[in-house]
């Protein structure tokens, strides 16, 4: 008999201290914190980051991953990006009833060992259990706090002409892996969710090169949506070459099957960043020598900065370009 | 065994573009203007905006969107009729993603999901069959749009819950036939065009030879193709030779999936289960002999038999996608596009299909 979660084990009471116990506890391991309401955090900065995000992706387990392993790598990539060192982080759960205890088992043991992956502590979180039919199975919140780096700042106003654009692998992994996953489209492929934490690949790149003016990673809307708001953000216009960017066969042949387009698919483990080219090699050197950046590819440039409106350009291999805009209403599922 | 992957070589696509361009400019040269051709299918109309050709060659060949997109020409009435059948207690509905979105005269059948109606996204009309056969108390209602590339699979549908004796499965049967659209939009001489790039898979059930008609009764060409760059282009130089050489003729470049005779066992399905039907197309009316429904043997899969629905005639809104639909107009012409009109807020089906004509330009032809 499958041990399942009860509307008790969110009542506060022995079965939710059972809970913490043997589930979360045992994972995250036990420490002071747990004693108080709150987790006191020395900060050795006086600049910290914090960045939440909350974990809806259905199914929960995945090809590469599950809700978990994604609650933590998506809100570590966030920190990350931001040129911060991630350091802690909470969580919070918001369980369906009837839930498998196995299953949240399954979740929150991966969990740990990606925050033991990044480096973060897991130092607060939160237990809530609701009725059958109020949430799919698991709904997870993470909330992380780094440290910035005063010497790494990102410089995005030092954006200009002639930079180029890096994206660190193959784009469009998540997104078909979550489709394939849901099995709603008859789609049968091999290609595994790309969600991983970065922040090791990052943390070594802005100790390694300068000239890094900004990084991004690329999640939901895909990598062109997280180029167009960049572009209109800071004013300037970039062109990308289709044929540079990096994109698995299967991925390419389930989006065209599917009449998707790999640009606005989400990825989980990669970083888009914007580089002064003299540096772009280096910064392609350091992320092909690791596991995440293999495929790390030069897939544009700016080519004007300071305009009024900025775009996101396109080259075809045909030579010709298209301007590429945030994606717009397709019917995606939940895929984070 | 053909080598796909030269469709889509950029260097053969490069040459390609260049050949078509000259060619064109012979044309332009000789006739004194651009030569006109149309792209029946909706598929089409996306790969011409997505691979940059459309915009690339649009002062060298005009290109309009054919009526090929089986959401853009579904009419109103038919999505009212949806959201009045799913109003009943114990229905299921079930329907292609594409029509959730689809502006009925009040809303869209997504509204009617959120406000708890059974309303079923599936991709294929034998998944409904299944949800039928799951779901014996309930009636399972399937919105059976497309032309004859999906019509047969409609046909199969039919045939499953013949076999599995389901009396709960129906179709809400609102097809769409190419011949007579086409027709329909030459005869209105609305538009003048000098070609036709005929749709790719329409033609697997089809063949060339259902569209000789073009060539022998209105002396205009057409060129069956693929959606790869090389593909698209070729057509467009077969076109533009035929054209310098005063040739007309229906031309299959699409030889290793298309037949001259088309599918037969498919074709044979139709008339087995589906006879003709004067359908209603959206901005054009009801057309005579345009769309497929059950054969009177089969009136207990048809929903507009089994069921009662009563349907007022919409109410007029400034979209003008009828008018897209018939090539009149670009998208860009309509007072609504990317205004009040977007894929976000589509108030025309041209807008929420993947295959709209208004959303390839909005999505991959929008300067602004």
């Amino acid at each position: 008999m499958v041990q399942r979660i009860s509307l008790a084990h969110g009542e506060g009471g022995e079965l939710t201290h059972q809970l913490i116990q043997h589930v979360f506890l045992k994972s995250f391991g036990d420490s002071e914190q747990v004693q108080l309401d709150s987790a006191i955090v020395q900060c050795p900065t006086q600049t910290i980051a914090v960045s939440t995000d909350s974990y809806v992706v259905k199914p929960i387990f995945f090809p590469g991953g599950n809700i978990g392993k994604l609650a933590i790598t998506g809100t570590v990539n966030d920190l990350a990006v931001c040129g911060a060192i991630p350091h802690v982080i909470t969580a919070a759960f918001i369980i369906e009833e009837g839930f498998e205890i196995p299953k949240l088992k399954k979740v929150v043991e991966s969990m740990a060992a990606e925050a033991k992956n990044a480096g973060v502590t897991i130092i607060a979180g939160d237990t809530k259990v609701v009725e059958k039919g109020s949430v799919d199975g698991l709904f997870i919140n993470t909330t992380g706090i780094g440290w910035i780096q005063e010497k790494h700042r990102l410089k995005p106003e030092a954006i200009q002409e002639g930079d180029s654009v890096i994206i660190s692998g193959t784009i469009g992994d998540h997104g078909i892996a979550i489709l394939s996953a849901r099995q709603e489209h008859g789609l049968l492929t091999d290609v595994e969710s790309d969600c991983a934490t970065l922040n090791h690949l990052i943390q070594e790149l802005v100790e390694e090169i300068e000239g890094i003016r900004i990084m991004r990673d690329p999640t939901r809307g895909g990598l062109a949506t997280t180029l167009v708001e960049l572009c209109e953000d800071f004013h300037f216009i970039v062109e990308l070459d289709e044929v540079s960017i990096p994109i698995r066969n299967d991925v390419q042949g389930a989006c065209d099957i599917l009449g998707f387009d790999p640009l606005y698919l989400a990825n989980e483990g990669k970083v888009v960043l914007i580089i002064d080219p003299t540096n772009q090699h280096k910064a392609l050197e350091i992320m092909r020598k690791n596991v995440f950046g293999q495929n790390a590819s030069i897939i544009g440039h700016i080519t004007s900065s300071n305009v009024d409106t900025g775009k996101l350009l396109l080259k075809t291999p045909m030579g010709t370009t298209r301007r590429l805009h945030r994606l717009t209403g397709m019917l995606l599922p939940r895929i984070c | 065994m053909v080598n796909m992957e030269i469709f889509s070589d950029p260097t053969i696509a490069r040459h390609s573009l260049e050949a078509v361009i000259k060619l064109a400019e012979r044309f332009k040269e000789k006739e004194g203007r651009i030569p006109i051709f149309m792209e029946v299918c909706g598929s089409h109309t996306m790969a011409f905006a997505k691979t940059g050709i459309k915009a690339r060659l649009k002062d060298h060949i005009g290109l309009i969107a054919g009526p090929g997109c089986p959401v853009c020409v579904t009419d109103q009435k038919s999505i009212d009729a949806m959201i009045q059948l799913s109003e009943e207690p114990n229905r299921i509905l079930c329907t292609f993603g594409d029509m959730m979105r689809v502006p009925g005269s009040k809303f869209t059948l997504m509204k009617a999901k959120t406000e708890g109606k059974d309303i079923r996204v599936v991709y294929s009309p034998l998944e409904s069959v299944i949800i039928a056969q799951e779901n014996p108390d309930k009636e399972v209602i399937f919105l059976g749009i497309g032309f004859e590339t999906t019509i047969p699979i409609l046909a199969l549908a039919v045939r499953e819950a013949e076999r599995k004796e389901l009396k709960n499965f129906t179709i809400w049967m609102t097809t769409k036939l190419v011949e007579p659209v086409l027709r329909v939009l030459l005869d209105s001489g609305e538009v003048k065009l000098d070609g036709f790039i005929l749709p790719g898979h329409v033609s697997i059930v089809l063949g060339k030879q259902s569209y000789n008609f073009l060539a022998e009764e209105y002396e205009i060409s057409g060129v069956i193709t693929g959606f790869e760059p090389v593909q698209l282009l070729s057509s467009m130089y077969k076109l533009l030779e035929l054209l310098l050489e005063k040739k007309v003729d229906i031309i299959n470049d699409y030889t290793y999936v298309v037949k001259n005779e088309g599918n037969l066992v498919a074709q044979n399905f139709l008339k087995q289960y589906l006879e003709p039907y004067d359908e209603e197309w959206r901005g054009m009316s009801t057309i005579p002999n345009s769309g497929l429904v059950l054969k009177a043997k089969y009136a207990q899969f048809d929903a507009k038999k089994k069921f009662k629905v009563v349907i007022e005639e919409p109410r007029k809104t400034k979209c003008r996608c009828g008018e897209i639909i018939r090539g009149l107009i670009t998208p860009e012409q309509c007072i609504l596009f990317d205004k009040a009109c977007s894929p976000t807020n589509p108030i025309g089906p041209c807008m929420v299909s993947t295959e709209g004509t208004c959303a390839a330009h909005y999505q991959y032809m929008r300067e602004e």
